[in-house]
């Protein structure tokens, strides 16, 4: 896709996606708009999205695993919560989110990948029990697990996002800034250099590219976006707890990004999207939600390893054919 | 004169095999050597140990008088020493100029250049003149794992002189190769030694190509140079005539 | 002193359980590039298939034992090696650890689901009596523990080094290739060594949930435990997650004596970091040449 169709086709989403909560009845639209719940649950959509992105940009784009994406989404998330609550402005938690998390992504990420490929999985699985250790005992800092309850929603300049549907936009903003700056970063010699890393590292190497370093670089950025993606989602729910920041959820992002298909670029938004509407889709059968996603990944693996995207490409590459 | 390339007394052995020992050369600007050698004489493990890819038990090797023993192979190739793989190696989902460009970006302003710049790193020029100097120019969009296998070849040779590299080692070019795109291959070769001066150490088992493309020759048997000299008199020599069709 | 040596003594009976996982998880990686994200689960889930016989088919205690390590190296082993492994590792590593987290994921739902929720006791086969040798006291059961398991690695050990099909074995996972071509039928090396990783890994099960219950989300902790102490000892080593597995136990043992209990879980992931920090290549392994 040509740069100018790309740019366009996503301003087009966007557009859309800011209209969706609104009642379109009254400029002759027959759309009712989402409710307060749908609106929400779109939100969460767009927070696990960026939290998704930042894991395709480690497992797609630079071919390694990291197990710790929901611990990230964790510390960004208690950061927010606790120096909003003692009156810093959001926006200095929201880049203090992302900063920390870069600077623990570098200092995981260097003794790890001086080993070798797994290695990385381990430290990330090591750091994410830690993680959660931390947020359940600490309970002068985190409440343990009680947890820290009304989250304030912020206000952008000026204007209180206390409404629901203000602060959908808000957070649509946040993503559509950060899908942007991934884009570009994956469409810069960076991104090159981190498709040939994952393809053929040897020989990567012998061209001159720190392998080390980019796949450390991804690694940070991807624990970042996490990071920032637990800095929104703090507001969004206004109480949070240690549960959903354990060591399964890190596993469930894993793999919603496969599902959506690791290493494209629409891969996290499709994942991310399966992953949050799935469970209200299963609503009745909610006990057996994850067997039943489990079984699906599985047979997605075995069937379609391009996960949802890849497998529409192809579909779409037949039907041109044909 | 220093010379641009100086092996010194390399060894290394696996697991009490030893494959290479005690090996030293120099190797001088703008000049064709080549290593040859049976099966097994230790031609991939000297070249592993010069390049860092694996670190020699003992011995040195300089680049420019410059000790790099050891240095990592992303390091050594910003010194500019460049190499091409036995096997093939390019980057099958990137186009031929993709690969180009990738070959040359680590080598052109700063990192944080290459994030907020151009697309192509600044290496556009540079494509383009390698894209014509190996005819590659029609394919330049095309996914390199869609090219011939000649011309990945002759692309991933390519890909070695993006970096300005003043000393390229090629392993096995020849490997796999049919005979026109062989002396296509060759004369490119012959051309760019010619044109820029650039210093090429060669393994190889083709001894056609070999003889008719280096100026100067070493022959390994059992870890050890057992022969060293113009082709012509390698060729005549009775210790490598005996290597090679001995036992 | 007695305190120590009671807490050393029932740490390596739990570290040789670890071990047990340990081994397992590493034989499969050397064997055919599988890193097995299950594996935690793989020690939880047969101390249920021994409790459905019992408590379902009213099987007595011992034939349960019996029959759950025999469904494990049917269900973990031949089914885990032609249904899931097989089909996937031609599709490159990521699906394959996808597949492992998400057959993690399947197995915990499904005891969850369909047995239950909650903690189970599980018998024991030695009584939990008191002896005490020199003033210090240990359990009958403790004991028990730490001579099966250690009887097992004995045997393991024996196996590989011993026999003719161990040493095949041993080929296949130094280098599949070169066995290959030395005549040794990779593909039934392969078979063994799943079939081996489920045995040891219902072993584990088995010694396991007498001391700690059974219950669906034990295979986090314990497969946690079969990485750490697989790498703390040396990855391309037997022994070495032995070591590994012995090393953890105890310094669990002492850390839930002497560090906060809140803490106890953080003891071999602290560990694990300063390994991979100081000796990468774990305390037995060799040092790997250059991957890049």
């Amino acid at each position: 896709m040509s740069t100018r169709a790309a740019l366009l086709l996503g301003l087009v989403l966007l557009v859309l996606l800011a209209l969706a909560p609104v009642d379109l009845n009254e400029v002759g639209v027959p759309y009712p708009g989402l409710r307060r719940y749908g609106t929400y649950i779109l939100t969460l959509w767009l927070v696990t999205a960026i939290a998704a992105m930042g894991v395709n940009l480690i497992v797609g784009y630079a071919g390694q695993e990291t197990l710790a994406q929901a611990a990230f989404v964790g510390i960004g998330a208690y950061l927010t919560a606790i120096v909003t609550k003692a009156g810093v402005p959001f926006g200095v938690a929201f880049a203090a989110s992302g900063l920390l998390t870069f600077t623990i992504g570098i200092a995981l990420g260097f003794p790890a990948l001086r080993v070798q490929k797994h290695y990385l999985a381990f430290v990330t699985l090591a750091f994410s029990v830690l993680c959660w250790l931390v947020f359940r005992n600490e309970q002068w800092i985190t409440g343990g697990v009680m947890g820290i309850r009304d989250i304030e929603r912020p206000s952008f300049l000026g204007w209180p996002l206390r409404n629901h549907i203000r602060f959908y936009w808000f957070v649509l903003g946040i993503t559509a800034i950060m899908t942007f700056v991934l884009w570009w970063i994956v469409r810069s010699p960076w991104g090159r250099a981190f498709t040939a890393l994952r393809e053929n590292p040897l020989r990567a190497e012998s061209l001159g590219i720190d392998v080390r370093l980019y796949t450390l670089l991804a690694f940070a950025l991807g624990s970042a976006y996490g990071g920032m993606a637990g800095s929104l989602y703090a507001p969004l729910v206004e109480f949070i707890d240690p549960s959903p920041f354990a060591l399964g959820p890190s596993l469930l992002f894993m793999l919603m990004v496969v599902i959506g298909g690791s290493g494209t670029f629409l891969g996290p938004f499709v994942g991310a999207g399966v992953a949050v509407l799935l469970p209200e889709w299963l609503r009745a059968w909610e006990t057996y939600y994850l067997l039943i996603y489990a079984v699906l990944v599985m047979v997605m693996m075995a069937f379609f390893p391009g996960g949802i995207v890849g497998l529409a490409a192809r579909l779409l590459a037949r039907k041109a054919r044909s | 004169m220093t010379a641009l390339l100086e092996v010194r007394d390399i060894e290394k052995s696996f697991g009490g095999v030893q494959a290479v020992c005690g090996v030293s050369f120099d190797v001088h600007e703008g000049e064709i050597l080549g290593v040859i050698g049976p099966n097994g004489s230790g031609k991939s493990t000297l070249f592993n140990c010069i390049l860092g890819q694996l670190v020699p038990d003992r011995g040195t090797v300089r680049v420019n008088g410059r000790n790099v023993t050891a240095l990592r192979p992303s390091r050594l190739n910003r010194l500019g020493v460049s190499r091409t793989f036995q096997l093939l190696q390019v980057f099958p989902e990137l186009t031929v100029r993709e690969n180009l460009v990738l070959a040359g970006q680590e080598h052109r302003g700063s990192r944080l250049a290459r994030l907020f710049g151009a697309r192509d790193a600044g290496m556009g020029a540079e494509a383009d003149r390698m894209l014509d100097f190996f005819r590659l120019k029609r394919l330049e969009d095309e996914k390199a794992g869609s090219l011939s296998y000649g011309q990945q070849k002759l692309l991933d040779a390519a890909m070695a002189f993006m970096s300005g590299s003043r000393l390229v080692l090629l392993d096995e070019p020849a490997g796999g190769v049919n005979l026109t795109m062989l002396a296509d291959l060759r004369e490119r070769l012959e051309a760019i030694n010619r044109e820029t001066g650039v210093t090429f150490v060669v393994i190889e088992h083709n001894m056609e190509f070999v003889m008719a493309l280096c100026s100067r020759l070493i022959v390994l048997a059992e870890g050890r140079i057992i022969a060293e000299g113009a082709p012509a008199e390698v060729r005549r020599d009775p210790a490598v005539i005996e290597a090679y069709l001995g036992h | 002193m007695t305190d120590f040596l009671q807490l050393l003594i029932s740490g390596l009976a739990t570290g040789a359980i670890y071990a047990l996982a340990a081994i397992g998880f590493t034989l499969l990686w050397q064997t055919s590039q599988t890193i097995n994200f299950a594996q935690g689960e793989f020690v939880m889930v047969p101390a249920f298939l021994a409790l459905i016989a019992m408590r379902w088919f009213g099987v007595p205690f011992v034939p349960a034992l019996v029959l759950a390590i025999l469904a494990s190296m049917l269900l973990l082993g031949v089914a885990f090696r032609y249904v899931i492994v097989g089909p996937l590792i031609r599709r490159g590593v990521l699906p394959l650890v996808i597949s492992t987290i998400a057959l993690s994921i399947l197995l915990k739902e499904s005891v969850k689901d369909f047995y239950s929720a909650e903690a189970q006791t599980f018998p024991t086969l030695l009584p939990d009596t008191l002896i005490t040798v020199a003033g210090v006291s240990v359990s009958l059961a403790q004991l028990g523990v730490l001579a099966v398991a250690l009887v097992t690695i004995v045997l393991l050990q024996w196996f590989l080094a011993g026999t003719r099909t161990g040493r095949q074995m041993q080929a296949t996972a130094q280098n599949p290739t070169v066995a290959r071509i030395l005549g040794v039928p990779v593909e039934r090396m392969i078979l063994y060594t799943f079939l081996i990783n489920a045995a040891l890994a219902a072993m584990a099960s088995l010694l396991v949930s007498p001391i700690y219950l059974a219950k669906f989300s034990n295979g986090e902790t314990l497969g946690l435990i079969a990485f750490v102490a697989a790498i703390v000892g040396g990855f391309n080593q037997v022994r070495g997650a032995i070591a590994g597995g012995l090393l953890i136990g105890v310094l669990d043992n002492l850390a839930a004596a002497y560090v906060s209990t809140a803490y106890r879980q953080a003891i071999p992931l602290i560990l694990l970091v300063l390994v991979i920090l100081f000796r990468p290549q774990g305390l037995l392994g060799r040092r790997e040449e250059r991957a890049v």
